[in-house]
C-alpha cells in the first residue's frame, strides 16, 4: 500500500515534466535496445550455426585440397587440386571406422529445362554423399555406384532449383541440360535450408563426380573429400589416419607443409563461433557504455529535480515525512524512470530485431532471458544512479529546504 | 494544568561562517492549550527561530522544550517528523503548496506520512471535510495556479488541519494577502481557536496581532513584552464593518 502510494507520487512527479522525462530515458532506451538487438542477433546466428552443424551431417570430416604455393603466393585451401582419384580410393580402402567417403567437385553452370533456366551450383559427388550429409531424397532415388563408375548423366536436384525449373511438375524422369549436356533427374533432395554462410543449399544439382569431371569441368583432381566417421569418439583417430595416409602418399616428410587440410565440422563451427563471439563482445561493451551514459543521465536529472524541488521536500518534511520517505520517493522516481526506459528499450530492441530479419534476412532470436536481464539492468541503473540524489534529498534540513529560493 | 508548550531557558545559536549568531537567548515561555498567541518582532528578533523550535523543525542549542510534557530536545529526526505529523499543523507566508497538484491532493499530503497509515477512504473523507471547513469544498480539483492567494492559504490551512493537530503554527499567514482576505483568514483562526485549538502566529502587523488573545514581542532574541490583548478584534464583526464602509463609499456621489 505504501509502495503503491510512493509509486503514484513518483509517476505524478515524472508526468509533470514529460519531455524531460523522455529525454532522460533516451539513453536507457538505446542502451537496452542495443542489448536486446545484440543478444537476438547473436542467438539467431548461433541457432543457425547449430542448425548448420546438423545440416552438414554427423561426424563429418572434410579433407581440403592443398594450398598452392608458387613464387611466394599462397592460395587458400581448395585452390589447387592435390587430391586425386587414387587418394580417394586409398582412403576408402585403408582408413578404418569410416561409414562413407565422397569427393566434392564444385562448379557453377547454367541449367535449362523446357523454357526455364537458372545459374546453379553443380556438385560432383560420390554415391555415399547424401548419406554422409544426412540429406535424403524427398522423391525418386539416389544414383548408384554403377552410375558413378560409368559416368552416367544422372542428377539429384535441390528443392529450390526444381521449383524454378519445373514449377509444379514432377522433376523425376525429366531432363535438365547442363551446358547443353542432358542429365536425367533421378531424385529430388529434401529441403536443407541455408548454410552458415547464408547460402541456399537447396539451389543445387548433384551429379556423379565422374560425370562432372569428364563432361563439365575437365578437372582431374578434387576440391575436397568428405568422410563420415562411424562415431564421434573416433573422429580424432580418423582425422589422424587420413592425414598420415595422405602425407605418405604425397611424400611429405619432416617439417614440410601439408598440401591438404583435414578439418572436422566442429572445428569449422568453432572457427565461425569465435568470430561471432568477438563481434558479440564488442557490441556488449558498446551497449554497456551506452547504459552507463544513460545512468549518468538519470543521476543528472535526479540531481536537478532534487534541487528544483527543495521547497517541496521542505513541505513534505514539515508535514511529517521521514528522511526514509523522501529517499524512497526519489529512488522510486529514478527506478520508474529507468524501468520505463528499459521497457521502451525492450520494445524498440525487439522491433529492431524483427526489422533486421525482415529487411536483411539475418536470423534473430529474442530470448526471454535477455528481456529479464535488460529489465534487471534497468532497475539496477535506477537504484545505483538514483541513490546519491535521493540520499541528498532525504538529508535536507527542513528549515533550510523551506527557505530555499 | 500542564502547559501545552513550555520553553525553559531556551537558547539557539547558529554558526554563520566564523561568527556565532545568538538567534534566541535564554527564553522561558509557557503557552496553555486553547490559547491564541501572536508573536511579534522585527526581522532578526528571533521570532522565526522560536517558531521553528516550537514546530519541532529544530532542536534547542541549550535549555529545554516540552511539547505536551515530552522533552523534544531528546528526540531523533524521525521522532520529530512523527510529532509534526500528528500534533502540529503549519501555515506559511508563501502558502507552500505543491505546484501542479490539485487542492485535494495537497490536503492529502500529511496523511501520506501518517504512522499508522490512513486508509484510502478515510483519507478522502478527511481531505473533503478539511476543505469544506475552510469553505473550498467546491474547488477540490483546482490547482494552486487556478486559485487566488486567499484560496491558496485556505488550502494550506486545510492541509494543516487534516491530521487533527492540537497546535496550529502560522508564520506570517497574512503577509501576502490583502486586508479583506487577511481578516477572513483570522476569522478561520478564531473559529478553530474557539473549538479548542492552540494557535500560535508570527506577524509583524499590529492590527493582525489584535485578533489574538495574547501578544509576545521579541527583540534581539529576547522577549520584551508578554501581555494579553486589550480591545481584541472579532473577525466577523470587522468583516461586517468593512462591508459597510465599502457600501458607504459606493453610495457616496
Amino acid at each position: 500500500m505504501i509502495l503503491l502510494k510512493t509509486f503514484s507520487i513518483a509517476v505524478r512527479a515524472l508526468r509533470r515534466n514529460t519531455l524531460r522525462t523522455l529525454l532522460t530515458m533516451l539513453g536507457i532506451i538505446f542502451g537496452v535496445a542495443a542489448v536486446i538487438a545484440m543478444v537476438s542477433l547473436g542467438n539467431g546466428a548461433r541457432a543457425q550455426l547449430e542448425a548448420s552443424i546438423a545440416a552438414l551431417g554427423q561426424n563429418v570430416v572434410t579433407v581440403w585440397s592443398g594450398t598452392m604455393s608458387r613464387g611466394g603466393f599462397r592460395g587458400g585451401f581448395g585452390s589447387s587440386g592435390t587430391l586425386t582419384a587414387e587418394d580417394y580410393e586409398a582412403i576408402r580402402k585403408e582408413v578404418a571406422g569410416v561409414n562413407g567417403v565422397s569427393p566434392e567437385v564444385r562448379n557453377f553452370a547454367q541449367l535449362a529445362a523446357g523454357n526455364q533456366n537458372i545459374n546453379s551450383q553443380i556438385m560432383g559427388v560420390g554415391a555415399q554423399y547424401i548419406d554422409i550429409r544426412s540429406w535424403p531424397c524427398s522423391s525418386g532415388e539416389n544414383f548408384t555406384e554403377a552410375d558413378v563408375r560409368n559416368a552416367n548423366k544422372v542428377a539429384l536436384i535441390g528443392k529450390t532449383t526444381a521449383e524454378i525449373l519445373f514449377a509444379d511438375e514432377e522433376p523425376v524422369g525429366q531432363i535438365v541440360r547442363v551446358k547443353s549436356a542432358p542429365f536425367r533427374i533421378v531424385g529430388v533432395l529434401a529441403s536443407k535450408g541455408s548454410d552458415m554462410w547464408g547460402r541456399d543449399q537447396d539451389d543445387i544439382l548433384l551429379v556423379p563426380y565422374t560425370s562432372a569431371m569428364r563432361r563439365l569441368t575437365g578437372d582431374l583432381t578434387f576440391r575436397s573429400l568428405m568422410l563420415q566417421a562411424a562415431s564421434p569418439q573416433i573422429l580424432g583417430t580418423v582425422t589422424n589416419q587420413v592425414a598420415d595416409l595422405l602425407r605418405q602418399r604425397h611424400r611429405i616428410t619432416g617439417g614440410k607443409d601439408d598440401d591438404f587440410m583435414v578439418r572436422t565440422q566442429q572445428e569449422t563451427v568453432e572457427l565461425f563461433d569465435a568470430q561471432a563471439r568477438t563481434t558479440r563482445e564488442l557490441l556488449f561493451y558498446v551497449a554497456l557504455i551506452s547504459l552507463i551514459v544513460g545512468g549518468i543521465g538519470v543521476m543528472n536529472i535526479m540531481l536537478v529535480s532534487v534541487t528544483e524541488r527543495t521547497r517541496e521536500i521542505g513541505v513534505r518534511l514539515a508535514v511529517g515525512a521521514r528522511g526514509l520517505d523522501i529517499l524512497l520517493q526519489f529512488l522510486t522516481e529514478a527506478v520508474t524512470l529507468s524501468l520505463t526506459g528499459g521497457a521502451l528499450g525492450i520494445a524498440f530492441g525487439v522491433a529492431c530485431s524483427r526489422l533486421v530479419t525482415q529487411q536483411l534476412g539475418w536470423p534473430t532470436l529474442t530470448s526471454s532471458g535477455s528481456i529479464v536481464l535488460a529489465f534487471g539492468v534497468s532497475a539496477a541503473i535506477g537504484i545505483f544512479f538514483g541513490f546519491y540524489p535521493s540520499l541528498k534529498a532525504s538529508r535536507l534540513d527542513p528549515i533550510d529546504a523551506l527557505r530555499y529560493e | 494544568m500542564q502547559p501545552g508548550i513550555k520553553l525553559e531557558n531556551f537558547s539557539k545559536s547558529y554558526h554563520a561562517g566564523e561568527v556565532e549568531v545568538h538567534a534566541v537567548r535564554n527564553i522561558s515561555l509557557e503557552i496553555q492549550p486553547g490559547e491564541f498567541v501572536a508573536i511579534m518582532g522585527a526581522s532578526g528578533s528571533g521570532k522565526s527561530t522560536m517558531m521553528n523550535t516550537i514546530g519541532c523543525l529544530d532542536r534547542p542549542t541549550s535549555g529545554r522544550y516540552f511539547l505536551d510534557g515530552v522533552d523534544v530536545g531528546g528526540l531523533t529526526r524521525d521522532e520529530l517528523a512523527d510529532l509534526r505529523n500528528q500534533k502540529i499543523g503549519f501555515v506559511f507566508q508563501g502558502f507552500n503548496l505543491l505546484a501542479r497538484t490539485s487542492a485535494f491532493e495537497n490536503v492529502e499530503l500529511p496523511m501520506l506520512y501518517s504512522r499508522p497509515g490512513v486508509r484510502g477512504r478515510e483519507q478522502r473523507e478527511r481531505a473533503e471535510k478539511a476543505l469544506e471547513l475552510v469553505g473550498l469544498g467546491e474547488r477540490a480539483d483546482h490547482q494552486p495556479s487556478q486559485l487566488s492567494g486567499g484560496q491558496q492559504q485556505r488550502v494550506a490551512i486545510a492541509r494543516a488541519l487534516v491530521n487533527q493537530p492540537k497546535l496550529l503554527l502560522a508564520d506570517e499567514p497574512t503577509g501576502n494577502l490583502d486586508t479583506h482576505t487577511s481578516i477572513e483568514i483570522m476569522g478561520i483562526f478564531q473559529d478553530l481557536n474557539r473549538r479548542g485549538m492552540t494557535v500560535i502566529m508570527v506577524t509583524h502587523e499590529l492590527d493582525i496581532a489584535r485578533y489574538a488573545m495574547r501578544t509576545v514581542v521579541m527583540r534581539d532574541g529576547r522577549i520584551v513584552t508578554d501581555q494579553p490583548v486589550t480591545g481584541r478584534l472579532d473577525a466577523a464583526e470587522e468583516l461586517r464593518k468593512l462591508k459597510q464602509e465599502q457600501q458607504a463609499i459606493q453610495l457616496a456621489p
